[in-house]
């Protein structure tokens, strides 16, 4: 047979074994019953990683809660968490911690919403919330279409915990609004917080009130899986029948009855954390970490993950075919045009950063340009003045370029919008035009003076040399040397 | 002296407390807080009635779009032969929705039309049965899981305590250990100081007063805010006698223990000690302020036109004006101004007088 029909008959033939779903039994051992301890190996070697998310109003308990879970002091009296600084709007923050046990270890993300409902006016204070875990699953779609995907960090949300403020009358409707709008996004688990404020019938009451307003508004929260084990089920069916769980948190360790355990004291006697009677921590830790951490993970990746990336893909998809001048482009794969897209939008960015950056600087130029201008045109017309009074025959020259200078400011300024005759450059052209006229007047005095008294000394000489030459001579006479 | 000349006054008092007897009296507490804080329980335990039975708590979905509503509950208890007729003014939806902005706006406005109402009676011509409908003392109930006073607590507190008793109290102070209860009453003292928020100040105890009730007062100073518990169920701690309190897995908590909670503390001030004092404050301080503002602001209008003001005592023998209740601020601020403008001169013209006077004092000493 020709290569192409094998391969035909070889999928063919795989097709049927998956849609029949043949089953043979083996006649001996073959040893991969030993995959799962394989991928057990593995997943210890590489260590797991989980993100939590926290969201209540402040004072509910939530750092203790986490501390009681993990049983470590992840917010400490000397790093007190988030909750414990006022805020006036809504962060989000996030802190790691690395735990170990048993030879297995979890990166451990714990993201806080400090503010949320604390306001008066909570109207968008959901809106952080959303943003946060809508990047963070762009983050991972972005890291899964790059080439590189070595180390994909998964910093998703896995899983949100919904602490309900214990009224003892019902939902607030800001735990619905918040609820409705994050259930789609995010895999909800409700709680009800410092459950030691109920006594057991309240607190029956309560969750009922509140499992029938979840239903009543269709509020997706998370479902715990059926399985085939009879005795999951019944487990499951035990937690479902519990929900919303109800929690008492406490970071101080008691003695009760020589035991130690976590609880709160009061004088009526101890809540204790761990008793099963007395809230439902142990379901909830049992829950979380023991049994269905994996399967929160699971849902996020598969369901909620999923939605965001068709949502996002379609959105992309038909943005490309609006803008698309070329039809033929079309068959282009979507992640590519995403990508496209990001390179063309940085772009557009950069150019419009340098084209600013290129009228600024022509601005500054413009500036410094006119500065320079106005600062030199008194210093030319100065420049001129004392060219002009170093020589007198230039005098009238300057008389002449004074004039005309002052007559042609007027002109100059006429280009403007109206021209100012006190406008200071005029002023100071003018003042100058006097000074130096004082000081030409003053020069051609002296110079009257000095040749003045060149005149008068010429003559005395004259008259001197005349006297002397008459002295001589009369001396020569008297002397009676004539030659 | 007191054999020999007895003028018999001494039994004035008696006289007093027999009228008072007879005519009874009545009292108007309102409760304000978010929803789900105790208040209800708190006031059944309070008063030990059920003013509350056949209330039906709205759902959240019906919560979602409710306004703040003021409800008024009357009541009349009686207690040894003295009646009391007592309202209870309730303020549901408070708190309640995402957008609580301006939801004590309702309040206030109740507050000062019930102060209306009393100055338009005081000033009408049959003055012998007036109905005292004023609030007379605010319970605020504060949340013991937050951390204090939240935004919220602070704007209501803001808006009203200058026009009613405030007493906080924190609801469902079974949540909190002891060492919470008192950093969170520390912390709540300190941001009332903050925001300069006047509380209900109780008097300070005459001197004369016996021992033990000079402690029980300073005792119950210290605990404002009270940190309370409510229950109307009567559990009974096998061995113990029945008790009012809270049963839970771990143990009960009992309301009228003061070790537990200060429910007592509340109850004798409240009711026991300082009720008379209360409506007192709220007649002589309170509503005169009110009183006084809302003359104030028609003196003024009135003083520029002599023509209305010749009206309105014409009108007054049948017709009471309204006060104007929130003025437009830039008519406060033109009244600030005129008052300055006229101290001002006054000041200028005693200025003047002394310095003539000065002169004048002057001119005689040279004179001399």
């Amino acid at each position: 047979m020709s290569v192409s029909a094998r391969s035909a008959a070889a999928e063919e033939r795989s097709v049927n074994s998956s849609t029949m779903g043949q089953q043979k039994n083996l006649e001996g051992y073959v040893g991969f019953a030993n995959l799962p301890n394989q991928v057990y190996r593995k997943s210890v070697k590489r260590g797991f990683e989980f993100t939590l998310m926290v969201v209540g109003e402040s004072g509910l308990g939530k750092s203790t809660l986490i501390n009681s879970l993990f049983l470590t002091d992840l917010y400490s009296p000397e790093y007190p968490g988030p909750s414990h600084r006022i805020k006036k709007t809504v962060q989000v923050e996030q802190s790691k911690v690395l735990i170990k046990e048993g030879g297995v270890q979890l990166l451990l993300t714990i993201v806080d919403t400090p503010g949320f409902g604390d306001a008066v006016d909570n109207s968008n204070c959901w809106q952080p919330v959303i943003d946060y875990i809508d990047s963070k699953f762009e983050d991972y779609l972005n890291a899964e279409s790059r080439v590189n995907r070595r180390q994909m960090p998964d910093n998703r949300v896995q899983c949100c915990l919904y602490f309900i403020a214990p009224s003892g009358h019902g939902l607030k409707p800001l735990d619905i609004e918040f609820m409705k709008r994050l259930h789609e996004k995010v895999n909800i688990i409700p709680l009800i917080a410092k459950a030691d404020t109920l006594t057991p019938e309240e607190c029956q009451q309560f969750k009922k009130q509140i499992m029938k307003e979840i239903q009543e508004h269709k509020i997706k929260i998370y479902e715990f899986p059926e399985t085939d084990d009879e005795e999951e089920n019944k487990l499951v069916k035990k937690i479902k029948d519990r929900l919303p769980l109800a929690v008492v948190g406490s970071n101080t360790i008691i003695e009760v009855n020589g035991k130690r355990v976590r609880g709160r004291q009061y004088p009526w006697g101890v809540a204790e954390v761990e008793n099963g009677e007395h809230c439902d921590f142990t379901i909830l830790r049992n829950m979380l970490i023991r049994t269905h951490m994996q399967d929160l993970k699971d849902v996020t990746n598969n369901v909620h993950y999923e939605n965001y990336r068709s949502r996002k893909l379609a959105a992309v998809t038909y943005n490309g075919v609006d803008n698309n001048k070329n039809k033929g482009q079309l068959t282009k794969s979507p992640l590519a045009q995403m990508e496209e897209e990001r390179r063309e939008h940085v772009a557009k960015m950069k150019k419009m950063e340098m084209e600013m950056e290129q009228v600024f600087e022509m601005k500054v130029k413009e500036k410094v340009q006119k500065l320079k201008d106005s600062e030199a045109e008194p210093k030319n017309t100065s420049r001129v003045f004392m060219i002009s009074i170093n020589g007198e025959s230039r005098f009238g020259k300057l008389n002449r370029s004074l004039k005309s200078e002052s007559m042609k400011e007027p002109v100059k300024r006429s280009g403007q919008v109206s021209p100012n005759p006190v406008s200071p450059l005029q002023r100071r052209h003018e003042q100058m035009k006097k000074n130096l006229e004082a000081q030409h007047k003053e020069l051609e005095e002296k110079r009257r003076q000095f040749e003045d008294e060149k005149a008068n000394w010429e003559a005395q000489q004259r008259i001197l040399e005349q006297q002397n030459s008459s002295r001589t001579l009369e001396k020569n006479k008297k002397k009676g040397k004539i030659f | 002296m007191q054999d020999k000349e007895y003028v018999g006054f001494a039994a004035l008092p008696n006289q007093l407390h027999r009228k008072s007897v007879k005519k009874g009296f009545d009292f108007t507490l309102m409760v304000a807080g978010e929803s789900g804080l105790g208040k209800s329980t708190l006031i059944n335990s309070l008063f030990l009635t059920n003013l509350y039975e056949d209330r039906q708590l709205p759902e959240a979905s019906a919560r979602l779009a409710q306004t703040l509503t003021i409800e008024r509950r009357g009541v009349e208890i009686e207690e040894g032969g003295i009646k009391v007729k007592l309202t209870l003014v309730d303020t549901p939806g408070f708190g309640d929705s995402v957008d609580c902005s301006d939801c004590w706006l309702p309040v206030v406005r109740f507050i000062e039309e019930q102060f209306e109402q009393y100055l338009r009676d005081e000033s009408g011509l049959n003055r012998k049965n007036i109905q005292d409908s004023r609030v007379h003392c605010c319970l605020y109930f504060i949340s013991p899981f937050g951390r204090g006073l939240r935004p919220l607590d602070v704007a209501f507190l803001r808006a009203v305590h200058e026009k009613v008793n405030i007493i906080p109290v924190i609801g469902k102070a079974d949540a909190l250990m002891p060492k919470e209860t008192q950093a969170l009453k520390q912390r709540i003292r300190d941001q009332l100081k903050e925001e300069e928020i006047n509380i209900y100040q109780f008097p300070d105890c005459d001197s004369d007063e016996d021992e033990d009730f000079k402690r029980q007062d300073a005792e119950m100073k210290e605990s404002i805010p009270f940190a309370v518990v409510g229950s109307c169920e009567v559990v009974r701690d096998g061995g113990t006698r029945p008790v009012r309190g809270r049963r839970y897995s771990w143990g009960t908590v009992e309301v009228e223990n003061p070790h537990h909670c200060d429910f007592l503390n509340l109850r004798r001030m409240l009711v026991q000690t300082h009720l008379q004092d209360l409506k007192e404050v709220t007649h002589d301080i309170l509503y005169e302020g009110y009183r006084a503002s809302c003359l104030q602001s028609l003196a003024r209008p009135g003083a520029r036109d002599r023509a209305s003001r010749s009206k309105l005592s014409r009108q007054s023998a049948t017709e009471i004006p309204l006060p104007m209740l929130p003025l437009a601020e830039t008519e406060k601020l033109i009244r600030e101004k005129d008052e300055e403008l006229r101290r001002m001169q006054e000041m200028l013209e005693k200025m003047q007088a002394q310095m003539q006077q000065s002169q004048t004092q002057g001119e005689q000493s040279d004179a001399l």
